[in-house]
């Protein structure tokens, strides 16, 4: 599969980039790993499932641990994009496609047939692939495992085993090494082990919503439901406190951190889908598109998906509190004019002050704004208690669901991985990365800075941004760059030839700059035109 | 409006082509005979080495020209005739024009060697050049050797394209250390340890005999000239420098000597026509600066000037502080100001390297003032704006070491070496 221009008529070896004998065994033992998911998936059914699960693992990971000390560590530390296109997995060649079209499999059956993986009815005993887990979810949360915890399992692996392939990958570079580090904890401990002992706690007289902490409305988009928020406030001081840490995550912690060191504290340090994808989805990102169109597309799309999770979270919410303010502060009505309320202020607060650096999105941020608007003015006048618009509020939120948080972030965010790269779900999707990156692009100290002239535009920047941004296009003009969407990954740094690229926190004067005339020509000609 | 021919799609025919659109509204055409599209240079290597394709090295979509309006003819000019304003193009076409910029870039340098033209040499310089490296070196099966001629930095990338393919290369220099004729010694055997550290075969003080042919009119071997050695192989990179692209110009009135010869306005001696970038020779060298510099960086910065020139804004070519870069094999080096392989008379060296072997740098000051001229880093990235700054206030030596930490632009969370360059520094001093 090759993608050169004029490629080698041998039959033999075509490349020269086929994996070594080490690698090779490295592949094998990953995937009798594999196989032995698999053989559970086809109902075998192992004697010993705590041997055969710990096999499965242990094998991926031996494998994975193999493969990739050999690839880097028999080589000198730098970067290690040799032959990225030419390899048939990484250049959606044949390969590509499989891999591809096997995730997304997997992802349906996931999210849409799960008693396929071996999910028990309620009651019985799980079969499958479900039950070859069901010893290590009894040792963690004291139950059977369900296809959640398979999947956060298998989910925690990839990140884990991934990471060790990514650290090496990036032996030389201190910020990728923490960077990868943080990711790994984040995922192994929050995502998945602090759920799962949070679970253990829970009985029949004690029930709390057991979750990834720091999994933060709107990406945790069903944060605020009424079955949840219910639990929350009857389980006491520990539930209200995970109530009230769900509300500030959003309105506080986050614009905080975000406003000193960019989204990418977030993105690229924390997060789980974000974890994922700088781990097993590496070696895709190169594959985003880079193009203007895409760029216009990515706007639409992930900021309609904004106004969307906003609308459909105050639906529910609002349909499940009361009228009567003597019951309970928080009815229908102030919770209404709260919502309105704070998007107001924000809404205004950018006008303000932030119009010019908006310029023409000015116009689409009036647009988005007044829908909201206009929709909660109408559900105070149109809604019943329990419908919004005559539709039902969890009707509202199931199509999000279904739309947002499985076919768009599973099935294509992940499962299309080695086709459009490995940050489609952050970069079109993510509700929280735009409310970030909203963030990002007006009041943040985070930029990334270029080198004065230095730049030699030769596009290593851009073809390994995994969010798609023409980062050259910015470096050849010595301007900084400061998009929203950039999540802040630092490869492109990396990879700069030149040491032109920098990520930095610093203040909010000059952040935004251009010139036409780059450092290093006549300085008379750098005033006259810079200047201008 | 006027119509502004430009011949040669590089880095300074593209910049002038963009800077005359936002100055003015002449109608712009852009001829090249490589390319129908502009794309970087500087990024053949990564098309051969895998990390990017043909596409990725374009700067700007194909949409962008017709955009703004800069129109782009794939062709091949045969003759300028300056009488009439007319270029003649090789399949007989022929095009007008008002005002012409000549930004032909260069070619490979070829010494004579016995040899030269054979079927597997090659020199590392056009789009062609990189299609021809595909098809004669695709595999270490195919090309079970190559030997690379010429010790600077096409050598060097193309010894690194090689070894992606894993290539087996002996790399022939004539210097004591690589590229020794710009760099100091300390930083030239830092790098020679480096390259050969990759397993590239570098045969230092070594030149090219001949160039042997097989029955078939291909290459079988080299000869080393100081050894006689013959060393066999199936590809020859030369790579000795690069001379300007105008073997078309000199038949015409325009009058060149080794380029395109330019005042510092990069006027020629006809009027209406201008050359710049890689294959323009100022009359007067400015400063210690060559009289050709085949480099990206001056070639964007006389597009950007020519550009106002054309647009009724007469403007001197006028480069600020020298600055280059580049990168061997792992190890990234930038330059801020003058450093000398030996510094010149009245001048003095300080040279830090770290225990890895692979960070140095070497600042060269003036023995008498102690003020900075310029430092060659290796392995640790600096700020251009922070040395350009240095230089126009002509800081002393001990000013900029000891304020070093704020030109690193290393990333977040590395190592940094300021402390113990400037104690280092600190101690040269009290030794002597």
């Amino acid at each position: 599969m090759s993608n050169k221009l004029n490629p080698s008529m041998s039959l033999a070896k075509p490349d020269s980039q086929a994996l070594s004998k080490t690698q090779k065994l490295g592949v094998a033992i990953g995937v009798i790993g594999l196989f032995i998911m698999i053989l559970a998936f086809f109902n075998v059914d192992f004697p010993n499932k705590t041997l055969f699960l710990s096999l499965s693992l242990g094998m991926i990971t031996v494998g994975t641990i193999i493969f990739s000390n050999n690839a880097y560590l028999t080589k000198q530390a730098g970067i290690k994009n040799d032959g990225v296109w030419f390899k048939s997995i990484a250049s959606r060649g044949f390969w590509g496609w499989i891999l591809g079209i096997v995730l997304t499999l997997f992802y349906i059956v996931l999210y849409f047939k799960a008693e396929w993986l071996g999910l028990a009815a309620k009651g019985e005993a799980n079969s499958g692939l479900v039950a070859l887990f069901d010893p290590l979810s009894q040792l963690l949360n004291g139950g059977p495992a369900s296809q959640w915890f398979v999947y956060g399992t298998l989910y925690t692996v990839a990140i884990l085993v991934f990471g060790y392939k990514f650290m090496l990958k990036y032996r030389h570079n201190k910020h990728q090494l923490l960077r990868t580090v943080s990711v790994m904890f984040f995922q192994l401990a929050f995502a998945f082990l602090i759920p799962e002992f949070m679970a253990r706690l829970n009985s029949d007289s004690f029930s709390l919503p057991y979750y990834d902490l720091k999994n933060i409305w709107p990406l945790n988009y069903y944060n605020f439901d009424k079955y949840r928020v219910d639990s929350m406030i009857e389980a006491g001081d520990i539930g209200l406190a995970l109530l009230i840490f769900g509300i500030l995550s959003i309105f506080v912690i986050t614009p905080i951190l975000t406003y000193k060191y960019g989204k990418r504290w977030y993105c690229s340090w924390v997060c789980g889908c974000g974890g994922l994808a700088e781990t097993a989805g590496d070696p895709f990102r190169h594959l985003s598109d880079k193009t203007q169109v895409a760029w216009k597309i990515e706007r639409w799309v992930v900021h309609s998906v904004v106004v969307f999770v906003t609308l459909m979270t105050t639906a529910v919410i609002y349909s499940y509190l009361g009228h009567d303010s003597s019951k309970y502060w928080l009815t229908k009505d102030v919770f209404l004019l709260s919502v309105a309320g704070i998007l107001t202020i924000v809404f205004a607060l950018v006008m303000i002050f932030k119009r010019k650096e908006l310029a023409k999105d000015a116009q689409y941020g009036a647009i988005g704004y007044f829908v909201i608007i206009m929709v909660l003015i109408g559900m105070h006048y149109f809604s019943s208690t329990k419908d919004v618009f005559l539709v039902k509020s969890y009707t509202l939120q199931s199509s999000y669901g279904f739309l947002i948080g499985a076919i768009f972030s599973g099935v294509i965010g992940v499962g299309f991985y080695p086709i459009f790269g490995n940050r489609v779900w952050c970069r079109f999707g993510c509700p929280m990365a735009a409310i970030l990156g909203f963030q990002q692009r007006l009041f943040s100290r985070f930029r990334i800075t270029t080198n004065g002239g230095q730049c030699i535009s030769c596009g290593n920047c851009s073809t390994y941004c995994e969010m798609g941004i023409d980062v050259r296009a910015y470096a050849q003009k010595g301007e900084n760059i400061v998009r929203s969407s950039c999540v802040g990954c630092g490869i492109c740094a990396a990879v700069c030839p030149r040491g032109v690229l920098k990520l930095e926190n610093d203040s909010l004067k000059g952040r935004i700059n251009s010139n036409d005339i780059l450092l290093g020509n006549d300085v008379d000609l750098m005033d006259l035109v810079n200047q201008r | 409006m006027e119509h502004i021919v430009i011949i040669g799609n590089g880095i300074s025919g593209v910049t002038a082509a963009r800077h005359i659109r936002k100055l003015s509204n002449h109608k712009i055409t852009i001829i090249s005979a490589e390319t129908e599209y502009f794309f970087s240079r500087t990024a053949l290597m990564y098309i051969y080495m895998g990390h990017m394709k043909y596409e990725h090295t374009k700067p700007y979509e194909d949409w962008f020209w017709k955009k703004n309006r800069i129109d782009l003819k794939f062709g091949f000019v045969k003759n300028i005739e300056t009488k009439s304003s007319t270029l003649y193009f090789k399949n007989g076409d022929t095009l007008q024009y008002d005002k012409l910029i000549i930004s032909t870039g260069s070619k490979s340098n070829k010494f004579g060697w016995k040899g030269q033209d054979l079927e597997g040499v090659l020199g590392l310089y056009s789009k062609q050049d990189v299609d021809l490296l595909e098809t004669l070196a695709p595999n270490n099966e195919i090309c079970k050797r190559a030997v690379i001629v010429g010790g600077g930095l096409i050598g060097v990338e193309l010894a690194e394209m090689l070894h992606t393919r894993k290539i087996p290369v002996t790399f022939l220099a004539r210097e004591d250390h690589f590229w020794d004729n710009v760099l100091p010694s300390g930083d030239a055997s830092m790098i020679s340890r480096h390259i050969a550290s990759h397993g590239i075969d570098l045969r230092l003080k070594s030149n090219l005999k001949e160039i042997q042919s097989d029955d078939n009119g291909r290459v079988k071997a080299v000869v080393i000239e100081e050894t006689d050695e013959v060393v066999h192989c199936n590809l020859v990179g030369l790579t000795p420098g690069v001379s300007p692209n105008i073997d078309m110009v000199k038949q015409t009135n325009i009058e060149t000597d080794q380029g395109v010869l330019v005042n510092q306005f990069l006027e020629t001696n006809i009027e209406n026509v201008y050359a710049i970038g890689d294959c323009a020779q100022q009359r007067e060298p400015i400063g210690h600066r060559k009289a050709i510099e085949p480099l990206w960086y001056t070639g964007r910065m006389m597009g950007e000037t020519v550009a106002q020139t054309i647009c009724g804004n007469k403007m001197k070519y006028k480069p600020g502080h020298w600055f280059n870069s580049a990168k061997f094999f792992d190890i990234e080096y930038q330059t801020y100001g003058w450093v000398f392989p030996k510094p010149k008379e009245g001048n003095a060296h300080f040279h830090w390297k770290y225990e890895d072997d692979t960070k140095c740098i070497t600042i060269e000051y003036e023995n008498a003032t102690n003020q900075f001229l310029g430092i060659n880093t290796f392995g640790i990235r600096m700020k251009h704006e922070v040395f350009d700054r240095w230089l126009t206030e002509k800081r002393s030596a001990d000013y900029v070491m000891a304020h070093l930490q704020e030109a690193n632009f290393d990333p977040e969370f590395y190592k940094t070496f300021e402390p113990e360059i400037l104690e280092r520094y600190s101690e040269s001093f009290r030794m002597a």
